[in-house]
């Protein structure tokens, strides 16, 4: 099982976020990458996570469902206070800091440096798969496929672009962010998700495993 | 994609496009949503606005089908254009089952997904579309596990239940839901030399048998479809096991169709929280008022179209 480095014995607990979309392809890759996974649909199953997975499908519907029931603040607390994110497709635009063809009330929670604009390559027809080469550890082509995917068109100083097809980033890593516009949770070629909980998870995590805050205020045991 | 659609096609850049993985994928993406009939770009901006995952462009929703009869054909081409420029989810739309030619009609307009209906009239009354011809994705309708594998058997990329569109009855969806999934449980519980004959009283394509046998579910993505009128009915057919809903009449045949557009999205993501339902529920006003299946003559059944 992959472990929170820095000697923490803590299994590292991955949320989906489960309003819509392919949550199951999502759940599937991070167990098997060794990670336990669950989804998430409420604040509180939001405050049991170290790490939140935004999946593929409809970013209009996860949007609306976010403020409807409440999870847009937790969301923004959590995220501030540096929780690392796995997100593909869909994901990638909620966390977008600007969003380009979106619904006029589109939620973009502005966590990545990142200009996207949704359906950039069109419609479904234009849907399409390919071999990308990617900075892996174990070499070998990576097959993205892209469904009606969004485009990133601008991205920020901080945004490490770890690849790109006609010009356009599809895979960047900012801080403990990973994000992609293909969808690497559906090929199960799992090394990307392996590179999250190695590195992101690795040093953005363990909050969740801190115990509660009072037990850490110093008392005579614990204060040496 | 070529002028008459042939599914597969290799762009001199790598791109690959048409294939399986795209067409069955997009439905992978739509898991967990509603995908609402609408019949004006109006109806589509209400759908988007209450949180559909997708549209379904139509004439006439399935209860005005029924009611005003004649033949129900393809919808008209400049109202599937005007809901596709209305919103920005995919937008689906309705092929009679064998008018492989509406379908390419479809594929040249540019649509997301092709849904070869039961509720429109019949062009072929022995086949279905040959699917994989084409790049544009399909859903069918399927009332038994033997039905549904015989579609994906054709090329379909998604399958939904029949149920009986445009009644506002839930009973023949629950049926075709229980049908199905009853069927792979089954499955699963046989030995791998019972497969053959299984298949065969299935009237179901073996290797697809024996794949569904091992991995104990369909190889793609299974909504329910037909007679969803109320936040409770969404919710039960996803605690049944479906991975999504289309909701027909039941939205725009509703007293409020925004107000039961939101509350059936929020049923369907939590399904299994009854607080919530109720929750949505409330102060809804009348749902559309629904026929009893069981009292109606059976030559106006729409589920027994297709084979």
């Amino acid at each position: 099982m992959a472990r929170v480095s820095g000697g923490s014995e803590a299994i590292v607990r991955i949320g989906v976020l489960a309003l819509q979309g392919d949550v199951r392809e999502h759940l599937a890759a991070f167990r098997r990458a060794g990670a336990e996974a669950l989804p998430v649909r409420t604040a509180e199953e939001l405050r049991s996570v170290d790490a939140l997975a935004l999946p593929g499908g409809e970013s209009t519907t996860m949007s609306r469902l976010i403020r409807v029931f409440g999870l847009e603040a937790p969301l923004r607390r959590r995220l501030a206070a540096g929780m690392p994110t796995f997100s593909t497709c869909a994901g990638t635009i909620l966390l977008s800091r600007e969003i380009l063809d979106g619904t006029p009330d589109q939620l973009a929670l502005g966590v990545l440096d990142l200009r996207t604009r949704r359906n950039g390559y069109g419609r479904q027809l234009e849907s399409f798969e390919l071999d990308l080469e990617l900075p892996l550890a174990e070499a070998g082509a990576f097959r993205a496929v892209f469904i009606r995917a969004p485009v990133i068109e601008g991205c920020g100083p901080g945004v490490e672009v770890l690849a790109s097809h006609q010009g356009r980033a599809v895979a960047v890593r900012q801080g403990a962010h990973l994000s992609f516009t293909f969808h690497p949770e559906m090929t199960g070629d799992l090394r990307l998700h392996r590179l999250f909980l190695a590195t992101a998870v690795g040093e953005g995590a363990g909050r969740r495993s801190l115990p509660p805050t009072e037990t850490l205020l110093p008392t005579e045991d614990s204060a040496a | 994609m070529s002028a008459n659609g042939k599914g597969d096609d290799q762009a001199p850049d790598g791109e690959h496009r048409g294939g399986l993985r795209v067409k069955r994928g997009l439905a992978e993406m739509l898991k967990g949503g509603v995908i609402m009939d609408v019949v004006t770009p109006e109806q589509a901006k209400i759908a988007e606005d209450a949180g559909a995952v997708a549209v379904m462009a139509l004439e006439r929703v399935p209860a005005d089908i029924r009611r005003e009869g004649g033949v129900a054909r393809m919808s008209e081409v400049s109202l599937i254009k005007g809901i596709m420029a209305a919103v920005t989810i995919p937008v689906m739309a309705k092929a009679r089952i064998g008018h492989f030619v509406e379908a390419q009609v479809l594929q040249a307009l540019g649509i997301d997904y092709v849904d070869e209906s039961e509720v429109l009239t019949p062009a072929d009354e022995e086949h279905h579309i040959d699917k994989w011809e084409f790049t544009v994705p399909f859903v069918c309708g399927a009332r038994d596990l033997g039905e549904a594998l015989r579609r994906i058997g054709e090329g379909a990329a998604m399958v939904r239940t029949k149920g009986e569109a445009g009644t506002g009855n839930v009973v023949e969806a629950v049926r075709h839901m229980r049908a199905v999934l009853g069927g792979i449980r089954q499955l699963q519980a046989m030995r791998h030399d019972e497969l053959m004959a299984e298949a065969k009283r299935l009237g179901a394509p073996y290797e697809l048998v024996a794949e569904v046998a091992e991995t104990g579910r369909l190889p793609v993505v299974n909504f329910s479809a037909g007679g969803i009128a109320t936040p409770a009915d969404a919710a039960l057919m996803m605690q049944l096991g479906a991975d999504g809903n289309f909701v027909g009449s039941g939205i725009f045949k509703s007293d409020d169709p925004l107000g039961y557009a939101k509350a059936i999205v929020a049923a369907t993501t939590y399904f299994d929280k009854p607080d919530v339902i109720a929750e949505v529920s409330a102060g809804l006003g009348k749902p559309m008022r629904g026929l009893d299946v069981a009292s109606m003559p059976k030559e106006e059944l729409l589920a027994t179209r297709g084979w």
